[in-house]
């Protein structure tokens, strides 16, 4: 894992001790850890089901981008995968 | 086999009127434990417990939380080891998709029971350290318990579970604070949990041997302030705040029926662990209640849900959003009614109640253990 920042070639993946799954009670992702859970909306969601480890960041942006026929979302996704990395939620290689 | 965790799982209720699933389902399996702990919440008259719920029971439990929404599943008791089919139980939980967590002493966890628990899918393992006064001597001079616990500590890391080390800690342990989070550190566990005990049960019953003096609790969170600072390790640390020393009461549950539910090991139903001395509620046993019935249904989870069963002074306090009134459980034991506010709150008229039960531990001198900083701070 680097301290440095998130590059479009980084492949982020799902944090040690962590799972991500689809709570249709709660109609969102959820990010289950030891004794804890994290709720997430719709775009981090979006986001956290993407980081599987064998896509770049640059490779789910473009996906997030044609999925949500949208442009210019790199540098909310960077920073969210940043955020969660800085949470331990994902580990980031590059 | 624990003290209570005044946290809960990191989800915050919605504002929606129908209330949400109980996301948090506690099973305690068993009243048996190979430990005899001064500061267990489990109940004083636990040995007038019905009979034990058999697997059938447990995995219909199970089945039907997970149906309502249930997705942290703690398993728990007593030792939860001591049932011979936990494993089954947490086949049945990971297939439903729970995140499953055992909440263990350690004692009876083998190579063998350890690697069938890994297949049957458990995701995680809370270990508890200092769990009585002899196991502590024992730690302190890591004799055989000691021992017991790291092996079962190297052998959760070696077969590559998330690690929480649990320290209940009372008057006679607190000021060990950094001595035992350098053994988590050295253990390698992912989070810590320093769990000031919370009195209820058997911790209620010696709430006057346990109390810290607040000098203790001060410097105790001192201790971990400064821990905390020079970490060259992400390991997590939990300190569950001892509240009797607080001004406002912990958010105990999130609020009752909110999202938590636990089952006794005779089958009775729950909204927290200590909810049975509550009086004129209806507590549910699930092998005759549906799960749904007594979540959505059942007085003992309906009538302190929200707030409509406040009185003053929380009935109009902005704070009731926040803190809910605090433990029904905490009021009911200190001031007789529990619909009062909880009396940590120091705009409760019981107020003074905690307070003199705090101070109380201010007449008597803790006891001082051999140890080098305490030889060179008594001379």
């Amino acid at each position: 894992m680097s301290a440095e920042g998130i590059q479009g070639a980084s492949r982020p993946s799902l944090g040690r001790g962590f799972r991500l799954q689809w709570e249709a009670a709660q109609n969102a992702y959820v990010l289950l850890f030891p004794e804890g859970m994290i709720k997430l909306n719709g775009s981090a969601g979006e986001i956290m089901k993407r980081c599987t480890g064998e896509s770049t960041v640059a490779e789910i942006t473009a996906d997030l981008e044609r999925t949500f026929e949208a442009s210019g979302l790199s540098a909310d996704v960077i920073a969210f995968i940043e955020m969660a990395r800085a949470k331990q939620w994902l580990s980031v290689a590059t | 086999m624990t003290a209570l965790p005044a946290a809960s799982p990191g989800a915050h209720p919605s504002a929606a009127t129908r209330p949400g699933p109980p996301l948090w389902l506690l099973l305690e399996l068993t009243y048996r434990c190979p430990l005899h702990c001064a500061f267990c919440y489990n109940p004083t008259n636990f040995a007038a417990s019905g009979p034990e719920l058999g697997t059938e029971d447990w995995l219909r439990v199970l089945q039907q939380a997970r149906a309502l929404g249930s997705v942290q599943l703690g398993l728990s008791g007593g030792e939860p080891l001591a049932r011979d089919d936990l494993e089954p139980i947490v086949a049945e939980a990971h297939r439903l998709g729970f995140y499953t967590n055992l909440i263990t002493s350690g004692v009876g966890l083998s190579e063998m029971r350890i690697r069938a628990l890994k297949d049957a899918g458990l995701d995680h393992i809370q270990l508890s350290f200092q769990d009585s006064t002899r196991q502590m001597n024992d730690f302190l001079s890591s004799t055989r318990t000691f021992d017991l616990k790291s092996k079962v500590a190297a052998l959760i890391k070696q077969h590559d579970y998330p690690m929480v080390l649990n320290v209940v800690l009372h008057r006679l342990n607190i000021d060990h604070v950094e001595e035992i989070l350098q053994m988590a550190e050295r253990m390698g566990a992912d989070y810590v949990e320093l769990a000031n005990t919370q009195f209820y049960g058997w911790a209620w019953h010696n709430r006057r041997q346990l109390m810290p003096s607040r000098a203790q609790v001060e410097r105790a969170e001192e201790v971990t302030r400064r821990f905390r600072e020079r970490q060259d390790r992400p390991m997590r640390i939990f300190f569950v705040v001892p509240d009797y020393f607080e001004k406002r009461p912990k958010a105990c549950m999130n609020g009752l029926g909110s999202i938590f539910l636990t089952v006794t090991p005779d089958g009775t139903a729950l909204p927290c662990h200590a909810a049975r001395m509550l009086p004129g509620l209806t507590f549910p046993n699930v092998k005759t209640a549906s799960l749904e019935h007594v979540w959505y249904e059942s007085s003992g989870f309906t009538h302190f849900r929200g707030d409509a069963w406040m009185k003053e002074p929380c009935r109009s306090c902005p704070e009731k959003t926040r803190d809910f009134g605090g433990c029904r459980c905490q009021a009911y034991l200190l001031t007789g009614d529990a619909a009062n506010a909880d009396p940590v709150c120091d705009l409760s008229p019981h107020h003074h109640k905690v307070v003199d039960a705090a101070l109380a531990a201010e007449q008597e001198e803790p006891m001082v253990f051999r140890s080098r900083a305490n030889s060179s701070r008594l001379f």
